[in-house]
């Protein structure tokens, strides 16, 4: 196995990770929210917000799912039974959001109750995502070469937190997504959301981070000795600073600001993570090269992954621009 | 039975479950969308409106179909890693860069593509909306390309390698893995299935307008060609169908045992068992009514050559017999079938009775869904005929599932079924409704959906300050 390859495939997986929580994060938001707009052009604007990239955006679970099973088999072999019931939960509830999706508009008289399905499927799915981190966090029981612990572990006080700071970090995301995309009464809606939901995530993600070395004391270690002490003291800056910036342009700024300063915080969480976990894929037991399938594996799906992730990107990145601007709330007549 | 053996038979279950009712989509939207490419291409050689009006009936019926496999899609790829967690430990290297390539190439073509196809031509014009719908339909067959050659790879490895650890590793050439023997014929036999499958599809509906009277220019013209596929197609359906067997046959006797229902070994010819109630207990086959020296003419184009029986394999290495025998034979018999309704078409052509043969007509509205039947017997005599092993002679099922308790499946699986039936059967429910319309000479876009999917240039988007280009008809109908 070579180390340097190993590395390159743990910073693909966690960039699939990462563009599926930001991308796929705002329009599972714009679900989560979905109940508290009203029925009618307010909901089909929202849903005009995320309409024309949401396929992308799933694609790239099934790219981090996939992806890590290709290049960390182990990893996936052991965190998929370990988190059995959260995944299949998420699993579930994708299935109805997306499906709700399509045939809310197909199906108008049934229009409540598929409006129904997308919320409580995206509510689902981020909770069963969020309770996903947690238990992976806490620790997961391995033996050999499998999982070795019980049906229920995931199931901690920690790992519910997890899942709620999750579910408030999407839907902060959406609203401020709206706020970007939208006009008019749902665009006032969203900043008005923003306002409760922005100091209900710093209060999450403080609890989280309060609670991580209790749960972990490894996590503890990371943080506070040299050279994870470097990124811990000025961390707290950080956030601050985005938090206050978040604040100020939820309240004046321009439309586009608070959606970036969301995903700021969401890169310091991010960054967090990865300095807490680095250089484990199973946090505390199996390391990236433990894990790591053999050379030619990773080098055959490199040569793939050199030329079509970057098209990938591109083309995701050209189809935003092309949707760039608001959603009209009357549409195009 | 103790728990480990149920929860392997209640994973089991839900594999077949789940894969069951994925496999219907795709088997569904690989023909549909060489059919959408095929009317699309027709229309601009031809200048002729009825097949941009079928393009656009087919397509909104394609959109549904592609959506649900796409859910349902989602759901495989996990299940490899919650249920058969030590096979994605031991063949993940081998099998997860074939499936990441599906994503790759596949995955991310169909649904960067699929919008402009959806968004309709008059805002992208009709080379690009073209090589759109190009691009959707070599997406299905890429998809079908990857996950077929993980599948064969499954049924007959080649290129592999044992570590340390235990896990099959690539050796050598990815050439060899990807390419291995059994791959070019079921590949080939699959989507022509697929094909096949969504020529039934189309020509029942077209039936279904004839018989009642609708006697339209997209109508005939759907039902024709239909018609001509299944003429064209079913037999080298069934002969690429029998050197899939030969190969079998080759690679893996016993699975090719159990179709045939063979127990005892024949060493003068052996005889093709048509009909029977095969008893793995006893051994034999009861009831059985054979056709002498048959089964040797097939399998080795020759009267008197011998041919192996299961008792020559030990009695925990054979799959269960019943079930390939079956579901064997209900694929074979649609396909003549549909051999059968080819045939007659081109007698109804020859006598220029093609649209006003009643009979014919209620032939193709029965076998409309026949083809979504001998696609799912098709996989089930290849998938069961395997065990019991999930790799081929060298990694058994027992031994690839996850270290689940009962409980855990049971709930999933229970959950599983609520779910598929109540979400795919208002998928299903929706699919007929368009079908029970016919294609109207002035097909509309689909108007009554969200914007969908990246890759499209809504110039009245951008010219209008990003206003939604939607028709917006919803308020319309929350009244």
């Amino acid at each position: 196995m070579n180390p340097d390859l190993t590395v390159l495939w743990a910073f693909i997986i966690a960039f699939a990770v990462a563009a599926y929580v930001v991308m796929d994060g705002f329009d599972l938001g714009i679900g989560i929210l979905f109940k508290f707009f009203t029925v009618g052009k307010e909901r089909d604007q929202a849903m005009n917000a995320v309409a024309p990239v949401w396929d992308g955006n799933e694609t790239w679970l099934v790219m981090g799912g996939g992806g890590l099973m290709a290049a960390f088999p182990l990893a996936y072999a052991i965190v998929l039974p370990a988190l059995y019931a959260p995944i299949i939960a998420m699993l579930l509830g994708l299935i109805f959001r997306g499906v709700a999706f399509e045939f809310r508009w197909r199906d108008p008289r049934h229009r409540r109750g598929w409006d129904l399905g997308f919320m409580l499927g995206s509510l689902i799915a981020t909770f069963a995502q969020g309770i996903t981190l947690g238990a992976l966090l806490q620790g997961i029981m391995v033996e050999g070469r499998a999982y070795a612990g019980g049906w229920w572990d995931w199931l901690t006080p920690f790992s519910l937190l997890t899942g709620l700071s999750l579910v408030i970090g999407y839907a902060l995301l959406g609203a401020t997504w709206l706020i970007w995309k939208s006009e008019g009464r749902l665009h006032d809606d969203a900043r008005r959301f923003a306002k409760w939901l922005m100091p209900a995530l710093l209060v999450a993600i403080g609890a989280v981070s309060l609670a991580t070395p209790f749960v972990e004391p490894k996590y503890y270690e990371r943080w506070f000795e040299f050279p994870g002490l470097l990124v811990a003291v000025p961390m707290p800056l950080f956030f601050g600073a985005a938090a206050l910036a978040l604040w100020w342009s939820i309240g004046r700024g321009r439309d586009w600001m608070p959606f970036v300063f969301t995903l700021v915080i969401f890169a310091l969480t991010m960054l967090g993570l990865a300095i807490s976990i680095w250089p484990d894929v199973i946090p505390g037991r199996v390391s990236i090269w433990e894990a790591a399938a053999p050379e030619s594996s990773q080098i055959f799906m490199l040569v793939g992954s050199a030329v079509l992730i970057p098209l990938i990107l591109a083309y995701t990145a050209w189809s935003y621009w092309v949707f760039r601007g608001k959603v009209g709330e009357e549409g195009y007549h | 039975m103790t728990d480990a053996e149920t929860a392997l038979l209640l994973a089991r279950i839900q594999f077949a479950f789940t894969i069951s009712f994925h496999f219907i989509f795709p088997a569904f939207s690989i023909g549909l969308a060489s059919y959408l490419a095929v009317l699309e291409g027709l229309w601009l050689r031809t200048g002729d409106s009825v097949y941009l009006n079928l393009f656009r009936y087919w397509m909104k019926i394609f959109a549904i179909a592609f959506a649900m496999g796409v859910v349902s899609g989602i759901v495989m790829s996990y299940q490899f890693g919650t249920n058969w967690s030590v096979f994605s430990d031991k063949a993940g290297p081998v099998i997860g860069p074939l499936m990441a390539y599906e994503v790759l190439t596949a995955f991310f073509l169909e649904a960067g593509f699929l919008g402009v196809m959806l968004f309709g031509m008059s805002r992208v014009g009709k080379g690009l909306h073209y090589f759109a719908t190009l691009m959707v339909a070599v997406g299905t067959l890429l998809s079908a390309f990857w996950i077929l050659s993980a599948n064969s790879w499954m049924q007959t490895p080649t290129g592999w390698a044992m570590n340390d650890v235990g896990q099959f590793v690539p050796a050598g050439s990815w050439i060899d893995i990807i390419f291995n023997p059994s791959f070019p014929y079921r590949l080939v036999h699959t989507v022509i299935a697929a094909f096949l499958t969504t020529a039934l599809v189309v020509g029942g509906v077209g039936a279904w307008h004839l018989l009642k009277g609708r006697d339209l220019p997209g109508v005939r013209k759907m039902f024709s060609m239909a018609m001509w596929m299944a003429a064209v197609v079913a037999p080298i359906q069934i002969v690429v169908g029998d050197f899939h067997g030969l190969n079998t046959l080759e690679h893996q006797p016993q699975k090719v045992m159990a179709m045939e229902g063979h127990f005892e070994s024949y060493p003068n010819g052996a005889p093709l068992i048509l009909f029977g109630i095969p008893d793995s207990q006893a051994e034999t086959v009861h009831a059985s009514v054979e056709v002498p020296y048959l089964s040797s003419l097939i399998l080795h184009h020759g009267l008197y050559e011998p041919v192996e029986g299961l008792k020559t394999v030990p009695r925990d290495e054979r799959p269960p017999v019943g079930i390939v025998f079956w579901s064997f034979r209900v694929m074979v018999a649609l396909g003549f079938l549909m051999l059968g309704l080819g045939l007659w078409s081109l007698l109804a052509r020859a006598r220029r009775r093609l649209y006003d043969w009643r009979r014919l007509h209620r032939f193709a509205l029965i076998m409309g869904p026949a083809g979504f039947v001998a696609v799912i017997a098709g996989w089930v005599t290849t998938e069961v005929g395997r065990q019991p092993y999930v790799i081929y002679n060298l990694l058994r099922t027992e031994d690839a599932v996850s270290p689940l308790a009962s409980p855990a499946v049971s709930a999933s699986l229970i959950a599983f079924v609520i779910v598929y039936f109540t979400v795919f059967a208002a998928g299903t429910v929706y699919i007929l409704k368009l079908m029970a319309h016919p294609p109207h000479p002035a097909e509309p876009e689909p108007a009554e959906a969200p914007i969908r999917t990246a890759g499209i240039t809504p110039a009245a988007s951008v010219e209008h300050g990003g206003a939604n280009p939607r028709p917006d008809r919803s308020e319309e109908a929350e009244r």
